[in-house]
């Protein structure tokens, strides 16, 4: 600094100036600090190598993003129903959000189900439940997200069986299961096995789409799970972006050809409220991930190189004071996914901090996106922000941060090794209760919250779930449990359960247990008989 | 447990009932009421009722924080205080964190639920509810 500078020094606003992640700012960005900056090998041109501009050519002006809002609550029927509106509304894919009983392998009848059947999304116990989830909608016609991690092979399995039924051909069928167990044992907790049966699940799934079902995203690899849980903006991308590489190690030493599964792999990031980092996080992912396959994992085609990512703006930030606000809130998140060249949107509703949203809420979230893309005028050209001398900066920072965790995880032995010793769990935990503490003494600020706080705020409609789902859920299994070939079931689960002792591909007998009318519960309970549960060390 | 200087410290059991893995707000609060000098338990994922029940008699605690975000609070509450009074721990506050939907909070109220708090509260609010509620016989003498 010059030694001017402090006599200069204009006045500036008391406090640190930081991001929402601590991250320190500086008042202004200049050539300087991009100097090492090589356009060729750092940026590219959008559609070439590293992609940190973009991984089309034409942006937004080929195609916009998908605007794919998540949905599910109630009985299956009930959001095939909100599912129709959405797609005639405008919406370009489905995502369906599961129960808690469905996400946990549990059927409605389990002491554990109690009042969490079809509450915080669809209750899927069997096949039958999937026939009427997509009741009327020609799954070749569309793609549909499926929000599901330790179930996902049965899940997607009694997907196939249904568009199989419709007469949809396989090779031609796509979408997206989450499938990302990694993030599951990080931050969101909804694991069921131990992590390395765990790991076997997918690469089983990658085996088998590879050859069956080709053109289906096999794996979400999740930040946004990590993020909600309290993490930083660079763990997110750090701890997301190694996931990634231990799912692609893990198929490699199942002796799978990187360049046969990796093109199907995608990436799930938050859109949380520091605009201008959220956009370096997403450049920089492009870079690390294109960098990491092409050098380390020798991909040769490109489409292995390209990382593809979907964004949901960030829950955390949806404060249950003032709801109206959080519309506001959400444009700015989705505006930053949009600048930083997400290829798929989910944008909240205004009053998620308080229940799951109204039809009404809904439309309007899928409104905010709408708005973005047809009126703001952001998607006429591509990566707009590339060459600003602070988001370079700032992608730059991101990059190196990311290393740098990499490099601690590498030498735990991996991320398997570093989840089963608590690392990445702990550094989310510590950067939660950070963040809650600079909260507490108003050093982050949240409208409505700690700052401009309403004493007499009014009651705000939201939507409220009854119990007549467990009640329908509940009488279905029964009476499913009567009708079905029971000795199918039986035979068929044997045959999973001898599958996953040995080494042959489960994806293959879970479809004919599917077919045989088998539960979520009862396809889980076979495994859980050979590879045990997984619990967890509760430490705080 | 009595500290050096002869006070007795609260006891509380934090818990994560029902199904559900989201515990940031569940981690967050046990580390700040350990902070304000309470002792804290922490359950863990995936209790029942009769998992927390059991846990607050064992460790003789004379606070219960139930966190729950997925909607299963109008099922698992009554549970909890059923069991509390079958146990004779009446004297055992209960608190619940989450999301509530206001047509629930006078019921949770009826059934002894005592502390509800909602998204947003301040840390230091709940620290202070359970010090001003905690029965007599915890408060520091």
């Amino acid at each position: 600094m010059k030694s001017t500078a402090t006599a200069e020094k204009p006045t500036e606003r008391e406090g640190s100036f930081t991001t929402i992640s601590g991250r320190p700012i500086n008042r202004l960005y200049t050539a300087d600090d991009v100097a090492g900056l090589d356009y060729g090998r750092d940026l590219g041109d959008p559609g070439q190598f590293p992609y940190t501009r973009g991984i089309h050519p034409t942006g937004y002006r080929g195609k916009l993003w998908t605007m794919r809002q998540f949905a599910g609550f109630g009985t299956p029927e009930e959001t095939n129903e909100r599912y129709k509106q959405l797609l005639a509304a405008g919406g370009t894919g489905l995502s369906v959000a599961f129960d808690l009983p469905t996400l946990m392998g549990r059927d409605p009848d389990h002491e554990l189900s109690l009042g969490e059947v079809g509450k915080c999304g669809v209750n899927i116990t069997s096949l039958a439940d999937m026939e009427r989830l997509f009741e009327g909608i020609t799954l070749s016609d569309i793609t549909t997200s499926m929000t599901i991690n330790s179930p996902a092979p049965m899940i997607f399995a009694m997907y196939l069986v249904v568009a199989e039924k419709q007469g949809a051909d396989l090779k031609k069928l796509s979408g997206t299961i989450q499938n990302d167990i990694l993030k599951e044992f990080i931050a969101q907790k909804e694991y069921i096995f131990p992590p390395r049966p765990s790991m076997r699940l997918i690469t089983d799934i990658f085996e088998f789409c590879s050859k069956n079902v080709p053109k289906w995203n096999t794996i979400s690899v999740s930040g946004y799970h990590i993020r909600e849980a309290g993490s930083t903006s660079l763990q997110e991308l750090a701890f997301t972006l190694r996931d990634g590489i231990e799912y692609v190690q893990w198929g490699v030493d199942a002796g799978l050809d990187v360049d046969e599964f990796v093109p199907q792999i995608s990436f799930f990031f938050n859109a949380h409220s520091d605009f201008f980092e959220e956009i370096a996080k997403y450049r920089a992912a492009r870079k690390i991930w294109a960098r990491v396959m092409k050098e380390k994992f020798g991909a040769k085609n490109e489409r292995s190189w390209k990382l593809r990512f979907h964004t949901q703006t960030a829950g955390v930030s949806l404060t249950a004071q003032q709801p109206y606000n959080n519309v506001v809130r959400t444009a700015l998140q989705a505006l930053s996914a949009v600048l930083g060249g997400t290829n798929s949107l989910h944008t909240n509703s205004l009053d998620e901090a308080l229940a799951l949203p109204t039809a009404e809420a809904a439309t309007l979230a899928l409104r905010t996106q709408q708005v973005i893309a047809y009126e703001s005028g952001v998607t006429n050209m591509v990566d707009p922000l590339g060459g600003s001398y602070f988001v370079e900066k700032l992608t730059l920072d991101m990059e190196e941060g990311a290393y740098k965790y990499f490099d601690a995880i590498d030498r735990m032995g991996g991320m398997v090794a570093a989840i089963e010793n608590g690392y990445p769990q702990r550094e989310i935990s510590e950067s939660s209760y950070r963040f809650q503490q600079a909260f507490e003494k108003k050093e982050k600020q949240m409208v409505g919250v700690n700052v401009f706080a309403e004493s007499d705020e009014k009651p705000f409609p939201i939507l409220y779930i009854d119990d007549s789902a467990h009640d329908i859920q509940l009488a279905r299994l029964a009476e499913l449990r009567r009708t079905r070939d029971n000795a199918a079931v039986e035979r068929t689960l044997g045959a999973l359960k001898e599958a996953a002792r040995g080494a042959t591909n489960t994806m293959y007998p879970l479809l004919d247990c599917v077919r045989a009318y088998a539960t979520v519960g009862e396809m889980c309970d076979a495994l859980r008989q050979v590879w045990g549960e997984y619990e967890e060390v509760p430490s705080i | 447990m009595n500290t050096a200087s002869g006070v007795k410290k609260i006891r509380v059991v934090i818990a994560k009932p029902g199904l559900d893995g989201h515990d940031r707000g569940a981690k967050v609060i046990a580390r700040a009421l350990r902070d304000a000098g309470m002792e804290v338990i922490y359950t863990g994922l995936r209790q029942t009722p009769e998992m927390i029940v059991a846990a607050t008699l064992q460790e003789d605690a004379d606070v219960i924080g139930l966190s729950i975000l997925s909607g299963a609070h109008m099922h698992i509450c009554p549970k909890v205080m059923e069991l509390l009074k079958a146990k004779g721990l009446d004297h055992v506050l209960v608190v619940i964190g989450g999301i509530i939907p206001d047509v629930d909070i006078p019921k949770l109220h009826a059934m002894g639920v005592r502390g509800i708090f909602l998204p947003g509260t301040p840390m230091q609010d709940i620290v202070d509810f359970i010090n001003g509620h905690v029965s007599s016989r915890a408060e520091v003498v």
